[in-house]
């Protein structure tokens, strides 16, 4: 029987992720309320506006439920799913809640504004060759994590004008988050990879 | 702009531009003049602001010549909020949008709600970095503006009049030209492009796809919850609301309602009890009583 993975549907870039998920044989839900979280496998959290998805997150109540769900199936965020999915934000609104479980900084446009949202290849060693076509979006990026945290993907010092490896994806156990957005690409490594997350959990 | 850790990657590309509007989907983007309303809009859960000096309804009650807004209100608008920040110019204003760009904002808006300073050419938005949204009344203009560089559309209706006919008009005109193009043979494609006024590529795409390749809002006279949810069920990805919210009796509570119905647009009872208790909408005036000059919607072709 196929898993059924659920994509929160409070705003973003939802259909992108149903599709992608739909390609790899899973029956995908879209979750707005408490009630849709029954019986998912796996959750995805889109690409979006954070800030915004936080507030809707506090006035739906949803983050309690989805706190006690992330210690009990895998979660994927893209993005703004990132920054749900981070232990805490570093230039957010100060009073911006997480659903949290990554022990993660996550710096909310490490990149700057739009004009500075770029595409670029990525090594990623956990989805083999060839190398992955990025998107970053206002993207957040890694900014600290701890000893748990898996570094999936960086953006390599000599690419980096910091001069310094650059997280953009991570894993620590069930939770995986990426800075980028698999979702608008055709490269579905990404969510093949956490499908395989959510079918051997 | 201040980038702590520029990349060595490629920007301005058309996905990333169209990819900006796809995170916005679902959501409200709120009209608004000053820092104040930008915090009311974003603690609403507004996914954007549109930062302009006057909203819709005072430039049609003032008249005279719409322009840019002030750079500096601009700047101030993106310091007070976290969530992106849109800004207008003038339909062919190329310069507006070189300064607009220049100030950091994430979309423009080459609107007609401002006055056109061109009345033949739109921008060439493909010279920018920063993504263009602009208005269409149907799927031909939708495409001219797509073929000019434009990475999201949003329907017109009729700004500044609380008036939703319009704003359904637009929405149900594009959604049906789409589905027109969809059921065609391919042989017939042809003349259905030189009728839409629009490229060729563009329409065989849009057939085969069934729907426009960027985002598409709707805009222009939506002033209650459930005119935004109407909005979603007909197929908009988002809505825009301008001066609905800033110029009804309770801003905030506006505010909120409306996101929540954005949210829940397929669940009327969630839309009902946002419409509870909401004091006045937005007075308003019927579109039908704008003499023909004063449609906002006809600017732009």
């Amino acid at each position: 029987m196929s898993p059924v993975i659920g994509v929160l549907a409070i705003q973003g870039d939802v259909r992108e992720h149903a599709r992608c998920l739909e390609q790899l044989d899973v029956d995908v839900r879209l979750v707005k309320t408490a009630e849709q979280l029954k019986d998912i496998a796996g959750l995805v959290i889109p690409g979006g506006e954070s800030t915004t998805m936080s507030i809707l997150a506090v006035k739906n109540n949803l983050f309690g439920p989805l706190r006690e769900l992330r210690t009990q199936i895998p979660m994927y965020g893209s993005c703004a799913g990132l920054i749900m999915l981070a232990n805490s934000i570093s230039d957010g609104r100060a009073d911006q809640e997480t659903i949290g479980g990554l022990s993660i900084t996550a710096k909310r446009n490490a990149f700057g504004r739009q004009v500075d949202s770029f595409e670029i290849d990525l090594h990623i060693p956990a989805i083999g060759e060839p190398d992955y076509h990025a998107v970053f979006i206002r993207a957040p990026l890694v900014e600290a994590a701890s000893s748990a945290v898996e570094v999936l993907a960086a953006i390599p010092a000599g690419k980096s004008l910091t001069g310094t490896d650059q997280v953009v994806a991570v894993r620590q156990d069930n939770l995986m988050a990426t800075s980028f957005h698999p979702e608008i690409t055709s490269d579905l490594r990404i969510h093949k990879y956490f499908v395989d997350m959510v079918r051997s959990a | 702009m201040a980038t702590d850790a520029a990349s060595t990657g490629v920007t301005g590309t058309t996905r990333v531009k169209r990819g900006m509007a796809d995170m916005l989907k679902g959501g409200v983007i709120m009209d608004v003049v000053n820092v104040e309303q930008a915090k009311i809009a974003e603690d609403a859960g507004a996914i954007a602001v549109m930062a302009l000096e006057r909203v819709p309804a005072d430039i049609r009650a003032q008249g005279g010549v719409a322009r840019m807004s002030d750079p500096t209100m601009i700047d101030e608008i993106i310091q007070a909020v976290s969530i992106p920040v849109m800004a207008k110019a003038r339909i062919g204003h190329f310069v507006e949008a070189q300064v607009i760009q220049s100030l950091g904002v994430d979309y423009i808006d080459e609107s007609e709600v401002l006055t056109p300073a061109d009345y033949i050419n739109h921008i060439d938005k493909w010279a920018f970095t920063v993504p263009f949204v602009c208005g269409a009344t149907n799927l031909g203009e939708a495409l001219r503006r797509i073929n000019e560089g434009a990475a999201m559309i949003r329907s017109k209706g009729e700004a500044g009049t609380g008036d939703v006919s319009n704003a359904t008009g637009h929405i149900r005109t594009i959604k049906g030209e789409i589905r027109r193009l969809s059921s065609m043979s391919k042989d017939e494609l042809y003349v259905a492009a030189k009728e839409l006024q629009a490229p060729y590529d563009l329409v065989c795409e849009v057939a085969e796809k069934g729907a426009l390749p960027v985002v598409l809002f709707t805009a222009g006279g939506i002033a209650t919850p459930a005119d935004a949810a109407m909005m979603m069920q007909l197929g908009a990805d988002g809505v825009f609301v301008g001066s609905g919210i800033f110029k009804s009796g309770d801003p905030v509570k506006r505010a909120n309602a409306i996101v929540q119905a954005t949210l829940h647009f397929d669940n009327p009872d969630e839309i009902a009890k946002a419409s509870r208790g909401l004091g006045e909408a937005m007075v308003g005036i019927n579109v039908a009583d704008i003499p023909v000059p004063h449609r906002l919607a006809e600017r732009g072709w």
